[in-house]
């Protein structure tokens, strides 16, 4: 019997006729005895409360990072790129390592939502909306980059689509991995806000039927689309919800490829080499794991649900973070490997610039951010330790945006000619417009957290039954 | 889509009991127009008697479509109108044609399946819903029988619930 695959579906079934329960040897994924209502209650609920001092707070600091960040954005665009400390040589800096920072964060909502809900794990089912969401967010943060990178964005924006032009119509270079990412990025935000709406629209129609005002009433329930639950409705919805998992899980890998593509196409030393595309989808997935992680730990506090995103949630993610970056890891030590391999003088001062060079300080920090921090929830003390767990994941979000930094500055500031050299120094410009990212990000998130269910209520509710723990 | 005026409800609060009840409603005889549920229960459709959802036939056909539209415009803009040589490339970089093909055709599946199951389940931002009874959405699982469209009389079809394991038996009108 052990090689016979069985269907979903079959599964189900046998579990129904053995009443539905799942092996005793199994930790609860849902505690505290809840009944299909609480989870109703508990999760609408934070929604129809009236907006709390904490949460008041938030949006403030965020709302305040997000106008003292505008401020840069905006003389960005009055006076231009030069604002910021590009020079000829190191034409790539804060704006292409923000750019790929929030991307890689965006992967891990996808992941959660998509390819978790092939592989049938039920631990994903408390998780994916605010992953989703998270995920939205950062993909809407990071294409602020390449937008206001252009210089003329209003000219730019659309010059990067293949639109029939006056110019003889001039088309865009389908060669280009930079006109590779305008299709990728594009099409990767509209599937996964797709998808998240879909999976919302049965939960805005609890809300819709629990509200007490008009006014709640008429915004959930053309949020809702008109849902009533039917059976028939449920079966087309799983069908699109499997489909679309099935489309969103390239999409992860290839998207980030494609961003990788971006260096790897390129000639310069510590550029141009194979191993980037592994190497960043891992790194993708293992900041945006450590960013769900950060945001996970706060949200689950201040609107206690303990049963819902249980210790358990916690620690398969820190699983994921561990493989993820020892995978990340390993590729550090290809890349050095070939470098050595390969007798390529060029490719093996890239790597001892970095190490030793005026910039070893970024490099050093990337690598014990990256590769020692995760390898400590080896220990399983650690792993299901909230304190450590929130204080590792926040490491491991600045460790990697060093990584993006040491990549791209240390290869471009010396490369080929020596004669070209030069230093790449931060202005006030490039920490403004990345100050602004975090308050566009957090207020959209805050706002999120407000006004939307946070956890999938209808799939928690399916999986009551077979995984919560039993009321006594 | 239900048209009908006069229903007789049954609510049941688990998933196990309704299944069971809905082989036992239909052995009966009894017509149910619709199930409807707080999130979804395998093996529902099945029982319901429903076909497979064929939206992942859609998916295909339109992600084809996809295909199409992205391997059309890049071959008639890189070809066809204005041939360059770049990077010493061909004019028909087919490798570099993969990762606009890719992703539009991930893009027309996810739409156009997505636009169809709004369609045909006619989910809208102005849609008025029949709303059977309120704790659908909440915890409760109601088996709709239309009263019009069934022989049998109504104290046999509320019987015939009763006996299956239903916490209420309800009457609904629609006008």
């Amino acid at each position: 019997m052990s090689d016979i695959t069985i269907p979903l579906e079959a599964e189900q079934d046998i579990a129904h006729e053995q009443g539905h329960a799942e092996a005793a040897v199994r930790e609860p994924l849902i505690t505290g005895g809840k009944t299909v209502h609480d989870v109703s209650e508990d999760i609408a609920g934070r929604v129809e409360q009236k907006p709390t001092i904490t949460w008041m707070l938030a949006m403030a600091i965020s709302l305040g990072l997000l106008v003292a960040g505008g401020y840069a954005v905006a003389m960005l665009l009055w006076e231009g790129i030069g604002m910021w400390g590009l020079n000829k040589t190191v034409g790539w800096a804060w704006d292409i390592t923000n750019f790929v920072w929030w991307v890689g964060i965006g992967h891990a909502g996808t992941l959660i939502s998509a390819v978790l809900l092939l592989f049938r794990q039920r631990w994903r089912m408390s998780i994916n909306r605010a992953s989703e969401a998270m995920t939205i967010f950062a993909v809407i943060c990071a294409a602020m980059f390449p937008v206001l990178h252009m210089g003329r964005p209003w000219l730019g924006f659309y010059w990067a689509l293949p639109l029939p032009n006056t110019f003889g119509s001039l088309w865009v270079n389908f060669n280009s991995p930079l006109l590779w990412d305008v299709f990728a990025i594009s099409t990767y935000f509209s599937v996964s806000l797709v998808f998240w709406y879909i999976g919302l629209i049965p939960d805005f129609a609890t809300i819709r039927d629990r509200a007490k005002n008009k006014i709640s009433k008429l915004i959930y329930g053309t949020l809702s689309f008109g849902w009533t639950g039917g059976a028939k409705t449920w079966m087309h919805y799983e069908t699109v919800s499997l489909v679309l998992a099935g489309l969103a899980t390239p999409l992860v890998l290839s998207v980030h490829t494609i961003v990788s593509f971006d260096f790897a196409t390129s000639v310069i030393p510590g550029w141009h080499t194979t191993i980037f595309p592994p190497y960043f989808v891992a790194g993708a997935i293992f900041s945006g794991f450590a960013m769900v992680l950060t945001l996970l730990i706060v949200t689950r506090k201040v609107y206690k649900l303990e049963d819902y995103i249980t210790l358990q949630h916690l620690e398969m993610m820190n699983i994921v973070i561990i493989v993820t970056g020892s995978i990340v890891g390993i590729a550090y030590i290809t890349e050095f490997f070939i470098a050595w391999y390969s007798g390529v003088e060029a490719e093996q001062y890239a790597f001892i610039n970095r190490a030793t060079g005026p910039y070893w300080w970024a490099y050093w920090s990337m690598m014990t951010c990256n590769v020692i921090s995760p390898q400590l929830f080896w220990f399983k003390k650690i792993r299901t330790n909230i304190a450590a767990t929130f204080i590792i994941s926040i490491i491991v979000n600045i460790g990697m945006w060093f990584e993006r930094f040491v990549i791209i500055v240390t290869s471009l500031h010396r490369d080929f000619l020596p004669s070209s050299w030069a230093m790449f120094y931060p202005t006030w410009v490039d920490m403004g417009v990345y100050i602004f990212t975090f308050g566009l990000f957090f207020t959209l998130f805050f706002l999120f957290a407000k006004f939307f269910p946070v956890i999938n209520m209808a799939e928690v509710k399916s999986i009551i039954k077979a995984t919560g723990e039993k009321k006594k | 889509m239900s048209q009908g005026t006069n229903y007789v409800l049954g609510v049941y609060d688990d998933e196990d009991v309704l299944m069971d009840a809905v082989q036992k409603v239909r052995g009966e005889g009894v017509k149910i127009e619709e199930v409807y549920t707080p999130f979804p229960v395998h093996g529902l459709e099945h029982a319901l008697g429903y076909k497979r959802s064929w939206l992942s036939v859609a998916a295909f056909l339109f992600g084809i479509t996809g295909t199409t539209l992205a391997l059309t415009m890049q071959i008639g803009m890189m070809y066809v109108d204005w041939p360059m040589i770049i990077g010493g490339k061909d004019y028909l970089p087919f490798p570099s044609f993969v990762p606009v093909t890719f992703e539009l055709t991930v893009l027309l599946a996810s739409f156009g399946m997505v636009g169809t199951f709004l369609g045909i389940s006619n989910l809208k931002p102005w849609a008025k819903p029949r709303i059977y009874d309120i704790r659908i959405t909440d915890d409760k699982h109601v088996m709709a029988i239309d009263l019009d469209g069934n022989s049998k009389s109504e104290d046999d079809i509320k019987s015939v619930l009763q006996s299956s394991g239903a916490v209420e038996v309800n009457n609904k009108t629609f006008d």
